[in-house]
């Protein structure tokens, strides 16, 4: 398979501070790629060294087997949308999708083709001739996304492109953006902060923190079996609970407090005796009970819960006052103080060392 | 239907103040206290302008004429005298066309294009450059204004139009750099990056994305340049010449001369004539210049 996209060793020093360190990556083909990290972890500025609007420090930057890495955003075969939308104010959305096709000198019958075609993926004709001071948010993020597509380029740069929108809008455009994907199959790179526009978008998720890729993986790998304790905390909402505790009886059992949770079946590595370990469990994979089983359920007592609409979100509180929260059907509603007992999935749990935070 | 529905809503929050508040009134009879005070001046200039001699030795100075006449107001311009030359403001008026008209768009140009490179094209000096022009908008001129003869000299254009037009060029160019820097960058950096992935360079982006964009600070720049050279007295005396004195001191020269009889409406309508073009400019771009100013104020 042929990489799209390949970043090698980049480095990128603003004065003495290391933004980006030491980082590789590769996008395949038509392959749609979602850099997500809390504010500051580098992933906007990743994206901008792969546009060229940043010169990087130390690496290469290759786009479609070619070295683009001292290349002018022009020239490197992208197309890129921003957060604020960046129309330019003075031209009709005609005139921003075009501007960049003038440039390029391309003949006016091309450009009325590409126009053409752009308004017609985007449903934008009738918004040609109007100001994008006259769009609302969406209209004004759909013209952006036209200006990317009529360029006809491989490689699709979005540097969170909904994070101005209002929620209803957002996951429209989410499912449209999908579409368009589906359509175009063009390799995107796509920036966020936002986990579920993370999980619903991408065919790979890069989960980038202080400049580094944490994991690189599908979604479903990402949240199921997080490399590290960070990645695991970031993903998931409400986020994953962590038991503090230490594996025993080599490494066949996790001791938390009193309980002791057998973890014959869990999914990954040699346990071994761990002096600290955390283990980790999703609110989805708790099962609430009444009834004690000892080895597989962890007792704790009923805080609150939150009806959520489609689910409910039950906070408790286990030994030595770790709180947990567990996802339950809406109906079943829990009386505070009430004592439970918490059955663990051990095939979906996960353990962390607790000196390196790397998954067991 | 609709109304009796309506008028069973009662209102809520409070009641429209009364045009007659005690508030409001005090702040009008503040406001038209001020005017008055601004415009007596003015009121008494227009009026004595429009008399003759013996009205005016009469003394009212508040009481307009019944025989108002132009006569001074074309004497001002084409016949008052300094001195032995009775041309009136008419060539000093001239002179200071041929100043500013030049000043105003050279330093215009240059400082918008120097701080559009200091706001979007870092580079290594450019926090160097931003230092020496802040230090250089704030150095009192009089400091320079020696060294500005002996340079003027040297290129051979002292005593005349351009070396005016050199040193107000030149002197425009920190503080009109330092509002077109930190207007480009309050304008959003992502425009600029798109422009730049549309494939629009260094000059592209300037003419076509940002100009557009920039009429207020534009009008703030042209006001600020029209008005402080055409005030200015201190580099016209000293650079132009006496051949090419602009029209302030031109103005100057025939208030101050001592021969004859102190001709007040002469003097008055010259005045106002002087003052003319950068009240026209006020008055023509007033809305512009209110939202340059706020645009400019935003970053720093």
């Amino acid at each position: 398979m042929t990489n799209s996209i390949s970043i090698k060793d980049l480095t990128l020093n603003f004065g003495a501070v290391s933004v980006l360190k030491n980082l590789n990556l590769g996008v395949a083909e038509g392959e749609f790629v979602v850099l997500l990290g809390p504010s500051g972890c580098g992933k906007s500025t990743l994206l901008n060294c792969l546009a060229g609007l940043l010169d990087i420090s130390e690496g290469e930057v290759w786009i479609k087997n070619k070295n683009v890495t001292w290349a002018e955003p022009s020239e490197r075969g992208i197309g890129m949308v921003f957060q604020s939308y960046a129309l330019y104010p003075q031209m009709t959305v005609r005139g921003n999708l075009t501007f960049g096709l003038k440039i390029a000198k391309m003949p006016a019958a091309e450009i009325e083709k590409r126009v053409a075609r752009a308004a017609e993926i985007l449903q934008i004709g009738p918004l040609l001739d109007r100001k994008p001071g006259a769009l609302s948010g969406g209209q004004r993020q759909r013209v952006a996304i036209g200006r990317a597509l009529v360029r006809d380029v491989d490689v699709f740069l979005f540097d969170e492109p909904l994070s101005n929108l209002d929620a209803k809008l957002r996951s429209e455009l989410r499912v449209e953006i999908k579409r368009l994907h589906e359509r175009l199959k063009n390799t995107m790179v796509y920036v966020t902060h936002d986990q579920i526009e993370a999980l619903t978008l991408a065919d790979r998720i890069a989960v980038m923190r202080g400049g580094i890729i944490q994991q690189l993986a599908a979604p479903q790998e990402i949240y199921n079996r997080p490399a590290n304790l960070f990645v695991a905390g970031f993903i998931g909402s409400p986020s994953m609970n962590f038991l503090h505790g230490a594996t025993v009886d080599g490494g066949r059992a996790f001791q938390f407090g009193a309980t002791k949770v057998d973890l014959a079946g869990y999914d990954g590595g040699a346990i071994l005796d761990r002096g600290k370990a955390i283990l980790g469990l999703r609110p989805e994979h708790l099962l609430i009970q009444t009834n004690a089983e000892p080895g597989h359920t962890i007792a704790a007592s009923v805080e609150i819960d939150e009806p959520m609409g489609a689910d409910s979100l039950v906070w408790l509180e286990a030994e030595g006052g770790t709180k947990m929260s567990v996802r339950v059907p809406v109906e079943r509603r829990m009386a505070r103080g009430t004592n439970v007992h918490l059955k663990v999935d051990v095939s979906k749990a996960s353990i962390f060392d607790t000196g390196t935070e790397q998954r067991v | 239907m609709a109304m009796s529905s309506a008028t069973a809503i009662n209102p809520s929050g409070a009641k429209p103040k009364p045009f007659f508040a005690p508030g409001r009134v005090l702040i009008y009879t503040l406001l038209i206290v001020t005017s008055i005070y601004y415009l007596i001046p003015l009121y008494v200039m227009i009026i004595t302008s429009l008399k003759d001699l013996d009205q005016i030795r009469e003394g009212n100075i508040f009481i307009p004429t019944m025989q108002p006449s132009f006569d001074a107001w074309v004497k001002a311009w084409s016949q008052a005298c300094t001195g032995l030359n009775c041309t009136g403001l008419a060539p000093g008026f001239w002179n200071s066309v041929f100043i500013t008209i030049p000043s105003v768009i050279v330093s215009i140009a240059v400082a918008s294009i120097s701080g559009y490179s200091l706001a979007n094209w870092p580079f290594k000096l450019a926090e160097w450059c931003f230092t020496i022009l802040l230090v250089g908008s704030f150095i009192p001129y009089q400091v320079f204004l020696y060294p500005l003869v002996i340079i003027t000299r040297e290129m051979g254009i002292y005593s005349t139009l351009y070396a005016v037009i050199f040193v107000h060029t030149v002197f425009g160019l920190p503080i009109l750099t330092l509002l077109f820097r930190n207007y480009f960058a309050s304008l959003p950096e992502e425009l600029f990056k798109a422009a730049r992935v549309d494939g629009a360079g260094y000059w592209r982006i300037f003419f076509r994305i940002l100009v557009p964009m920039s009429l207020p600070i534009f009008t703030v720049a042209v006001i600020l340049q029209v008005t402080g050279i055409w005030n200015d007295f201190l580099f016209g005396v000293i650079y132009a010449g006496p051949t090419n004195y602009p029209m302030t001191v031109q103005l100057n020269n025939i208030v101050n001369s001592l021969q004859g009889v102190k001709e007040y409406n002469v003097e008055m309508a010259a005045t106002i004539l002087t003052g003319l073009v950068p009240l026209t400019i006020y008055f023509l771009s007033g809305k512009y210049f209110v939202r340059g100013i706020a645009a400019g104020a935003v970053k720093g």
